[in-house]
């Protein structure tokens, strides 16, 4: 009878330890805490492994949707030094039939990113072996960056020649009016005197002796 | 020592201006033959032409792969002895007789007009092909705006369940390089069409080299007082950046550790030798041209002198950055190297973390490896030297668009550091194509093959229209093997036959005291390509070696065909004084003598 106790008592421990051990189900999982938060790791012990065994138990209750999920259908072993151990899911209904591994890689990889920030641990530090992160989206852009600034380079180089083409235009209709101009007023000059005054190239004038002081020819 | 050969060379005085003539002319061409608005403008356009891409990416790999510190001695040596003086032969011959490349051998010799003919083939194709590298960088400039950089990272495939194969088997900067820049393809038969992003690459390169060098001298003037300067700014930001990065030392040291026994390797020298050459951007007329703008008196021996300086402290200047970021890339792809081994040991051993670091690996290994040789051979662990990581692809284009592009990746706020390196390349590269243009160019009007009265714009234009015309070829999808065979063929032999015909012209025709240049005959391969990754070898088609032809031998051929021609010309043809009416004077000078009686003193009798 105490035999038969005791029995009971041990055998779910035991089963539960050879559910975990043998079976295809599980994942092996490896935590970096060190690597990850360098100073500020935290030591991995019972609670951080309760944790972990409620945020899967959660993950699963979200990917089934089922309620009935609890702490004690995580099962864990194979720990190790390294931070890291095997888990398997039992089912809420019946504890000796394990839930399929393509179920738990579903329910894993929905919920990476809130199992991970429990960690506070990325898809590099938080292993599951055999489940890959997916990967970020790809940055799509409306209009490629790069083109953006090709079509800004290429409007400052257009605008730049315009500018000196313009430049050099502007600069050789200013050189022949000036030379037409130059020779515009010299024709002006002889036809508006018409006298020997215009040969003088405007200056004031001839010095005329008639007015002089003329004190050299007659003193004696 | 007097050299007493001089080959007899009738009519040179009549050629050549006095000074008193030179005088004269400096006043009247005042209006009309363009000139520098000042001599830092002269000074400026010179280093630019001279500092170039190959100050930056040859010249460090040639330094470390040379016994580093110990190759400073025959590169110092031979600047002085081979470059001073081709630099001043140049200056010289430009300034005393105030032509471009064309004009100055004709007035040397008409019969030497060849060189000036094949000078300026030489810049053109050369020009080609350069430019066409500065398009790649403005590629990799226009693509430096953005944050994560393109290139640091592997894009992700159509199901998103991994990266791309070709991605992941290579590395995301050499994905990006060769499927998304060149999109090259395995052959150089295999054209894969035209990559539509290069060709406006191309296109924006062309049209802002135009601007730049629109009016001549007027424009280049103006804008080398960016592009010459800005490159050494960009240069120390990188060495302060550089230095205070984890491993830039080792690098650095690296670079400098000497090794004397290189010396007594002759290839040593002949690569230092050819380094000066081509660093000098000598043979291409562009020189000569920029140095006829100046006025008569001015110093050319000072001028070829400090240049020279300026030159070598540059390349010494720029492989210390280079190598501060090298030995940062090295030591962060050791260090992750070493990290990936760790990570994978601690998983096979179900160890601790914390257990092995970087001090205990060694000795790790080792106990490992006696306790339990299977599993530690099943691992297949990285081997990780840092003597390779820091040899990898460490010249030509290998070095800025994949190296260098992964240090970036590697640094805090990368696309800032992204930019200003591919600014400093595009202006290496811009102030050097201003003298292959000008090399292209002034020949030109000098040959008087277009019309007079077509403006400096039209002429500009026209070269830079043809030249992207053609550099078209370049991006294809093979465009990357195109331009390794221009690399190789258009710009090294040719330039070293044109060197020597100047040279021998200068001291033999025109008749110089002494000559104490040392040229390197080295036929020099100055590919650009490294093979970063390990690229197959393959053998070119048959048809490739028309081209090599085209590209090496015509230029050279141009020399002797020139001469031929004339001489042949000269004993056919009717009357002088045909040839004369014919021939076209455009120097106020002739203008101003032609229509007079007495033309005893100062004529211009073209032979």
């Amino acid at each position: 009878m105490l035999a038969g106790v005791l029995l009971l008592i041990f055998l779910p421990p035991l089963v539960a330890k050879d559910l975990c051990k043998d079976s295809q189900d599980g994942f092996k999982v490896r935590l970096s805490i060190k690597t990850a938060l360098g100073d500020d790791a935290y030591e991995w012990n019972e609670s951080e492994m309760f944790l972990f065994r409620s945020t899967l138990a959660y993950a699963m209750r979200k990917q089934t949707k089922q309620d009935t999920y609890n702490i004690t259908n995580i099962l864990v072993c194979n720990d190790t030094q390294r931070v890291s151990f095997v888990f398997v899911v039992t089912s809420p209904d019946d504890p000796d039939q394990l839930i399929p591994k393509e179920q738990i890689e579903e329910a894993v990889r929905q919920n990476k990113h809130r199992i991970n920030n429990a960690f506070l641990l990325s898809d590099m530090t938080l292993e599951f072996v055999g489940i890959p992160p997916t990967l970020a989206a790809p940055i799509i852009y409306d209009t490629e960056p790069w083109l953006i600034v090709f079509g800004v380079v290429i409007g400052a180089v257009a605008v730049g020649i315009v500018a000196l083409l313009m430049s050099t235009v502007s600069k050789k209709r200013r050189a022949k009016e000036k030379a037409a101009g130059l020779s515009e007023e010299d024709e002006g000059t002889v036809k508006e005197n018409g006298t020997a005054l215009s040969g003088l190239g405007g200056k004031e004038g001839v010095y005329n002796q008639t007015f002089s002081n003329d004190n050299r020819f007659t003193e004696l | 020592m007097k050299l007493k050969l001089k080959l007899p060379n009738p009519g040179l005085d009549e050629r050549i201006p006095s000074h008193a003539e030179l005088e004269k002319l400096e006043l009247e061409e005042a209006g009309e033959r363009p000139q520098w608005d000042n001599k830092a403008q002269y000074m400026l356009t010179c280093v630019g032409f001279c500092v170039g891409l190959g100050n930056v990416w040859r010249f460090p790999y040639l330094c470390q792969s040379h016994g580093g510190g110990a190759f400073m001695i025959p590169f110092l040596i031979l600047l002085v002895l081979e470059g001073v003086p081709l630099l001043h032969l140049e200056f010289a011959i430009g300034q005393r007789l105030r032509k471009g490349s064309v004009g100055v051998w004709r007035s040397i010799n008409p019969y030497l007009v060849g060189v000036g003919i094949a000078s300026m083939l030489v810049s053109f194709m050369v020009g080609m092909y350069y430019n066409t590298i500065i398009a790649w960088v403005m590629w990799y400039f226009f693509n430096s705006f953005q944050d994560p950089l393109p290139w640091s990272q592997c894009p992700v495939n159509e199901n998103r369940t991994g990266f791309v194969s070709e991605c992941e088997r290579s590395s995301p900067v050499d994905y990006f390089w060769y499927r998304k820049t060149l999109n090259t393809t395995p052959v150089i038969e295999d054209s894969g069409g035209l990559q539509w992003w290069i060709v406006l690459c191309l296109f924006c390169a062309w049209t802002l080299l135009w601007v730049c060098c629109l009016r001549g001298i007027e424009t280049t003037g103006k804008a080398v007082y960016v592009t010459s300067t800005l490159p050494y700014l960009v240069l120390t930001i990188f060495l302060i950046r550089g230095l205070t990065l984890k491993g830039s030392v080792s690098g650095i040291k690296f670079l400098f550790t000497p090794d004397l026994d290189e010396l007594l390797n002759p290839s040593t020298w002949l690569d230092a030798g050819a380094q000066v050459f081509y660093s000098f951007s000598l043979a291409f007329g562009g020189l000569i041209s920029f140095s006829s703008y100046n006025s008569v008196h001015n110093n050319c021996e000072q001028d070829a002198v400090i240049i020279s300086i300026i030159n070598g402290l540059t390349s010494i200047y720029a492989a210390i950055v280079i190598y501060s970021i090298i030995g940062f890339r090295a030591t962060e792809r050791f260090d992750d190297c070493l990290d990936g081994n760790i990570l994978t040991l601690m998983n096979a051993f179900d160890l601790p973390e914390g257990n092995i670091t970087e001090s205990n690996y060694d000795s790790f290994l080792q106990h490992l490896n006696s306790t339990a040789p299977a599993i530690f051979q099943e691992l297949q662990l990285k081997t990780c030297d840092m003597q390779t990581f820091l040899s990898q692809g460490v010249e030509g284009t290998g070095l800025a668009f994949i190296v260098f592009t992964e240090a970036i990746t590697k640094m805090p706020f990368s696309p800032l550091w992204s930019v200003l390196f591919f600014i400093m390349l595009f202006c290496l590269g811009l102030s050097t194509m201003f003298g292959s243009v000008e090399g292209v160019v002034a020949p030109l009007q000098d040959l008087n093959i277009l019309p007079k009265r077509w403006p400096k714009e039209v002429y500009t234009g026209l070269v830079c229209f043809v030249s992207f015309g053609l550099a078209i070829i370049f991006a294809q999808g093979s465009g990357e093997y195109w331009l390794a065979l221009f690399d190789s063929f258009a710009g090294s032999i040719p330039l070293l036959i044109i060197a020597f015909c100047e040279m021998m012209a200068v001291a033999y025709i025109y008749g110089i005291d002494s000559n104490h240049v040392l040229l390197s005959h080295d036929i020099h391969d100055n590919c650009l390509q490294e093979n970063f990754p390990v690229l197959e070898t393959k053998s070119y088609p048959d048809w490739i070696y028309a081209i090599i032809f085209i590209l090496s031998g015509v230029p050279a051929l141009v020399i002797p065909a020139v001469a031929l021609f004339r001489l042949i010309r000269k004993r056919c043809c009717a009357t002088e004084e045909k040839h004369m009416a014919a021939e076209p004077l455009y120097s106020i000078s002739d203008k101003l003598q032609i229509p007079d009686a007495d033309r005893s003193t100062n004529t211009r009798v073209p032979v």
